[in-house]
């Protein structure tokens, strides 16, 4: 076995800034009151994933679950302690694609597939196969800030999908997107767990974590929580007290009422 | 729960920290991308306007005509300079390069923020980007000047040829290192955009383009270190090297009242000088970007 995800004691801070201006400040520094207020979205985090692993990354709103696939996917840096990573990642992190709302999907298609390391050829050659998966017909010529969230969310979900990636984020990608696209997704999910590559995948659904992933990982707070067997964890979350078990498909809708477009 | 076997896939590399930060030198292996956010850029900067990238030479020619008429008409130097509107294009050509790369690369990382926070990629890829679009930009302008010069009877020398590099590179440094530390500022305090616009007045008025040098060696009494120690005034003393002092009745005369006599040695320093700074901006950028992100709302 080898190591593909490595976190050890990661912490993250991050500044929740009351006063913004100038004038701000000096009130607030004449009053006496705290000019910055900084808390832990994560704070001494461990675990190691191996190669191959897939692992549902669960917990509250809040707990730190996107802020671990930023540092994870390098778009962060911890603050302290280190992550270390094996191979090209890719995936997509808080529902949303890193997409330009100025620039048309044929445009974005491009560009998030040279950020994500692909070159020119390799991105001529998937095109099609990701145009078809996102299916999303004509609107692939507009600019994708005229895309609704669900559309967005399937292109970025297929570029990131077709990248030739070793670990795979998912990151509440099911939050969007209707039925037939969230099926197609847990089948490209599913290709890539058997092929062998680890996959993150963060879901509020029991059901789907059930179906994907071997071992569970649970956020509170920042902290882990819990890290184990998969129906263990998700009896340790509470989750299991619905009825929705012999109906996977149905538990995503509990995804829904999630931070839809959110950035975080 | 499935008990999938997996199949075997190999890793290929070691266990590294994600973080795509390798600088400046990484922005240059990764030329494919650079490309698609050039490319952006020259669609983006004038996006939603409907003279689109003409207002990339009407600005500068704007600015041409103001400084002909205030400077050269009412000011009276068309009298005292030679070719006045030639010295003043040649100039014109350099300063707008630097502050097109300034202001555009200031905004970069805050334009671009959809990308920065989503995506892990070397994020001095945008400040850059800036750069060689105004640089782009640059091309034409100078097409534009040759023609002008030619008609006045102006020939290329070897010299010149070696002016005009030292001055755009000169700016290509500066114009790089600044639009970094200053996109990086500018996420923290929008403050350092909105600086940008008085900074590039200094610049405008603090360069030899609107009026000889030869009236600062007056003034200065020959104590012009000082004045020759800002490198866009170099950069724009090679420029008029490159073509004014070619385009005048008599050259030698010419450049020996109107430039500094050790134009070159000047040129050479200050893109030594330009160098260093955009190492410090790439050491002082990478320490603010590790809270870049977070700070894009
Ligand atoms: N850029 C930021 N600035 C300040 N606080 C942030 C930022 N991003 C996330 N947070 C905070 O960090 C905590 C964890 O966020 P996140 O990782 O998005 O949670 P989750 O994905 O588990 O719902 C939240 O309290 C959130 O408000
Ligand atoms: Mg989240």
């Amino acid at each position: 076995m080898t190591a593909s995800i490595v976190a050890e004691n990661v912490s993250k801070t991050f500044t929740l800034r009351y006063h913004r201006t100038f004038k701000q400040m000096t009130v607030a520094m004449v009053k006496g009151h705290d000019v910055s207020d900084d808390f832990k979205a994560l704070d001494d985090v461990s675990f190691t994933i191996e190669q191959g692993e897939s692992i549902g990354l669960m917990g509250l709103n809040g707990s730190g679950k996107s802020t671990m696939l930023k540092l994870i996917n390098g778009i962060m840096r911890p603050d302290g302690g280190t992550v270390l990573t094996r191979g090209r990642i890719a995936g997509l992190i808080a529902t949303g694609a890193g997409f330009h709302p100025q620039l048309t999907g044929r445009e974005n298609v491009y560009l998030n597939a040279a950020i994500l390391g692909m070159s020119e050829a390799e991105t001529r050659r998937k095109f099609d196969e990701i145009v078809d998966f996102a299916d999303i017909g004509r609107h692939l010529d507009a600019p994708v800030g005229n895309y609704s969230s669900g559309m967005f969310a399937r292109l970025g979900f297929s570029v990131a999908i077709h990248v030739d990636s070793d670990i795979f984020l998912a990151d509440e990608v099911l939050a969007v997107g209707d039925r037939p696209f969230k099926r197609k997704c847990m089948e490209k999910m599913e290709e890539i767990r058997t092929s062998g590559r680890t996959l993150l995948y963060v879901s509020h659904a029991a059901g789907s974590v059930r179906k994907m992933c071997d071992r569970v990982i649970v956020l509170e707070k920042g902290r882990v929580g819990f890290d184990g067997d998969v129906d263990e964890g998700i009896r340790y979350l509470k989750y299991d007290d619905d009825n929705t078990e012999n109906e996977p498909d149905e538990d995503d809708t509990e995804d829904m009422d999630d931070d839809l477009g959110a950035d975080i | 729960m499935s008990e999938t076997v997996s199949a075997v896939h190999v890793a290929p590399g070691e266990l590294t920290p994600p973080s795509a930060n390798q600088g400046l030198l990484e922005v240059f292996r990764r030329r494919y991308l650079l490309k698609l956010l050039v490319r952006r850029e020259i669609s983006a900067r004038y996006q939603g306007s409907f003279l689109g990238l003409m207002w990339s030479y009407i600005n500068p020619l704007s600015q041409f005509f103001l400084y002909w008429f205030v400077m050269g008409y009412i000011l009276n130097l068309h009298k005292n300079v030679e070719n006045f509107a030639v010295h003043i294009f040649a100039g014109l050509i350099v300063v707008h390069f630097f502050t097109e790369t300034f202001a555009a690369g200031t905004r970069s990382i805050v334009r671009n923020k959809a990308l920065v926070k989503k995506m892990a990629m070397p994020r001095e890829m945008f400040p850059v980007a800036s750069m060689l679009v105004s640089l782009y930009h640059v091309g034409p302008q100078l097409v534009i000047l040759v023609i002008a010069c030619l008609f006045y009877g102006w020939m290329p020398d070897p010299g010149g040829v070696l002016a005009v590099l030292l001055a755009l590179g000169i700016i290509m440094l500066l114009g790089t290192a600044l639009a970094l530390l200053f996109a990086a500022a500018n996420v923290f305090f929008r403050d350092f955009g909105s600086a940008v616009g008085i900074l590039t007045h200094f610049v405008r008025f603090g360069v030899p383009m609107i009026y000889p040098y030869s009236l600062v060696d007056e003034r200065f009494g020959g104590h012009t270190t000082a004045y020759l120690s800002n490198p866009i005034a170099d950069a724009v003393l090679l420029m008029q090297r490159a073509f004014w002092i070619g385009t005048t009745q008599h050259p030698a005369e010419m450049a020996r009242t109107n430039l500094p006599p050790n134009l070159f040695q000047l040129g050479a320093l200050a893109v030594v000088a330009c160098f260093v700074l955009l190492l410090i901006g790439q050491m002082v950028f990478t320490r603010l970007q590790n809270r870049i992100p977070e700070r894009l709302q």
